[in-house]
């Protein structure tokens, strides 16, 4: 198996994240649950067209997957495991260390004291 | 895009390993300037861990090696409480002066399971391509 391409895919995550309107459709089918185009057209403020036109992006970042099903009924469920490799370096960035230590200089130095 | 498996600080404190030792692997010292609270089972594969107000770590002791080394294991912070993957830290102390130099490095946030990578990258290569050209189809006769 070759190492995982993991910034490919957090890559991926990060444009599709960089627009409002793919943010709004993710945002919807996290919350609702897995959605047609139409229904997400009937629940956003953006036309079909465009929306069929972000589903095929997030589908290709993996953020997406569409349900078989009847051919102008198909959903679009969220797909988060891309978004589980994007978390992960989002907490190596969050991480803090420098306040910890702060802390604990603090700490030794108020022993001083004592 | 260049994101870190592992960061890395370094800082000097006025008082000797000995006491930044302590101060590291007790419940006492933990819970003076890192956790709320403590608790700590130090041998390597003892577990520990700290509380905040909202938050609890558990952690795996890995490296004891008095007054020098103490390293463990914890989830990382953020991500879901199921997610298996955990980074090392690894606390290093070195006599500088009359003082210690601390290193701390924590290493692993670029892991990635097997099963995650599978998901993750093969589990999308069929199926919606073609459904989205059906999409496409019908939102052409819908318009």
């Amino acid at each position: 198996m070759p190492p995982p391409d993991i910034e490919a895919i957090a890559e991926q995550v990060f444009v599709a994240l960089a627009d409002p309107s793919r943010r709004a459709i993710l945002a919807a089918l996290a919350s609702g649950g897995p959605a047609t185009a139409t229904d997400l057209a009937a629940r956003l403020p953006i036309t079909r067209q465009a929306i069929a036109k972000h589903l095929a992006l997030l589908a290709e970042a993996g953020l997406v997957t569409a349900e078989p099903g009847e051919r102008r009924r198909v959903r679009y469920r969220l797909h988060s495991a891309p978004m589980q490799v994007a978390q992960q370096f989002l907490a190596a960035m969050a991480r803090d260390w420098d306040r910890p230590l702060g802390a604990l200089k603090d700490h030794l130095s108020k022993g001083d004291t004592q | 895009m260049a994101f870190p498996d592992r960061i890395e600080r370094t800082v000097e404190v006025a008082q000797p390993p000995g006491q930044v030792w302590a101060a590291l692997t007790t419940a006492e010292g933990l819970s003076g300037w890192f956790g709320h609270e403590a608790a700590i089972d130090l041998r390597p594969g003892g577990s520990a861990s700290m509380k905040w107000d909202s938050y609890t770590a558990d952690m795996r002791v890995e490296r004891v090696e008095e007054p020098a080394v103490f390293g463990f294991t914890w989830h990382i912070y953020g991500l879901p409480e199921d997610d298996p993957r955990r980074t090392y830290v690894e606390f290093t102390l070195e006599p500088a002066g009359t003082g210690t130099r601390l290193t701390v490095v924590e290493s692993g946030f670029a892991q990635l399971s097997e099963d995650a990578y599978r998901e993750a990258y093969g589990g999308n290569t069929e199926g919606w391509a073609s459904e989205l050209g059906e999409l496409a189809g019908y939102l052409d006769a819908a318009s």
